[in-house]
């Protein structure tokens, strides 16, 4: 029950993923190697703004976007 | 006047103050370098950007801020690709969650072949994105009765297409844009279809406040020095407009006096 109870189901930029040992926004970003800075996150449709990140838990099935700015006209 | 580029010769867009005419995209160049060279040779001080979704499965890959910098360029977030009002305040929130803007770009577009925009869903975007805080430079059609309902439902731009976005084929309606810089008291910026540099000083020899431009950039053979010669051809335009330009004449008046004629 000790391991497993932290393995994270979520489905992140329409993939679903699982993820050990985290817990919220802060983690997932830092889990997937991500530049805090330079991204903008969703949760559930939901801004997920940049200074909550550490206080947004997450769930199992919980959807989430990262998504950054590129080129375009 | 003396003859110099109008060093004071600015223009104003939801409360921001620019010296540069030309505002490019940052789509389509071969890589993130070749674009910010693209974009200081034009002299922009605003950028459009779109937003995706990061790749997770190399987030090691070049990010466009590390090479075209937020703190050099004012980005200006589209909307490209969506279709829905709901979709483009959806991702309009997102980027202002992360660059911290409220200065955006809408295009809700109707269809992929020709990528003119819905001005229905758009002018409902737009009343959405207005609600909640947005400042909304709007591309729209060259259609001066829609142009006037967008700036009735306070754009802070309006932004005609000169034709279909990427497809270069210049001005398609001279009398309709006349009519839209006319009536605007928001700045008119032409947005999509440039393909050459008098394409852009046609625009701004209209009196279009600004010229937003991507392709013509980015597919030149040479993009860097395409973005210079359409920094000519903008303050060109721009400075033809002011000066004022002489009446046409049916007929031939010569240059050279006929007095003192031999």
């Amino acid at each position: 029950m000790a391991t497993g109870a932290t393995q994270l189901q979520l489905i992140v930029n329409g993939e679903d993923r699982a993820f050990d040992g985290v817990a919220d926004v802060a983690g997932l970003v830092r889990a997937l190697g991500l530049d805090v800075r330079k991204v903008a996150v969703e949760r559930n449709l939901e801004i997920v703004p940049r200074s909550t990140y550490d206080k947004t838990k997450l769930t199992d099935g919980d959807r989430i976007e990262i998504v950054h700015f590129i080129g375009g006209g | 006047m003396d003859g110099s580029a109008q060093i004071d010769d600015t223009w104003s867009v939801a409360g921001r103050t620019f010296r540069s005419r030309l505002i490019v995209g940052t789509g389509k160049y071969k890589d993130y370098a070749q674009n910010a060279a693209a974009a200081e040779a034009a002299g922009a001080e605003i950028v459009t950007v779109a937003i995706r979704r990061v790749n997770l499965s190399d987030p090691s890959q070049p990010m466009l801020v590390d090479y075209v910098k937020p703190d050099r360029f004012t980005f200006l977030p589209n909307t490209a690709g969506c279709f829905t009002g709901e979709d483009a305040v959806r991702t309009l929130r997102l980027a202002r969650e992360a660059g911290g803007w409220d200065l955006v770009k809408l295009e809700v577009l109707s269809n992929t072949k020709h990528l003119l925009p819905d001005m229905e869903e758009t002018l409902r975007a737009l009343k959405l994105l207005i609600a909640e805080g947005f400042q909304v430079m709007v591309y729209c059609s060259d259609d001066p009765v829609y142009a006037q309902k967008l700036e009735d439902a306070g754009a802070a731009a309006i932004m005609p297409a000169a034709a279909p976005i990427g497809s270069g084929r210049g001005i398609q309606n001279l009398l309709n844009l006349g009519l839209i810089i006319e009536q605007s008291r928001v700045p008119v910026l032409v947005d999509a279809g440039v393909g050459t540099a008098s394409d852009a000083v046609i625009s701004m020899e209209l009196g279009c406040d600004a010229v937003l431009m991507n392709t013509a950039i980015a597919e030149a053979k040479d993009p860097i020095r395409m973005a210079r010669a359409m920094k000519h051809a903008v303050i060109a335009g721009r400075e033809a407009f002011l000066a004022g330009r002489m009446d046409r004449r049916m007929y031939a008046d010569p240059s050279s006096p006929r007095a003192g004629l031999i």
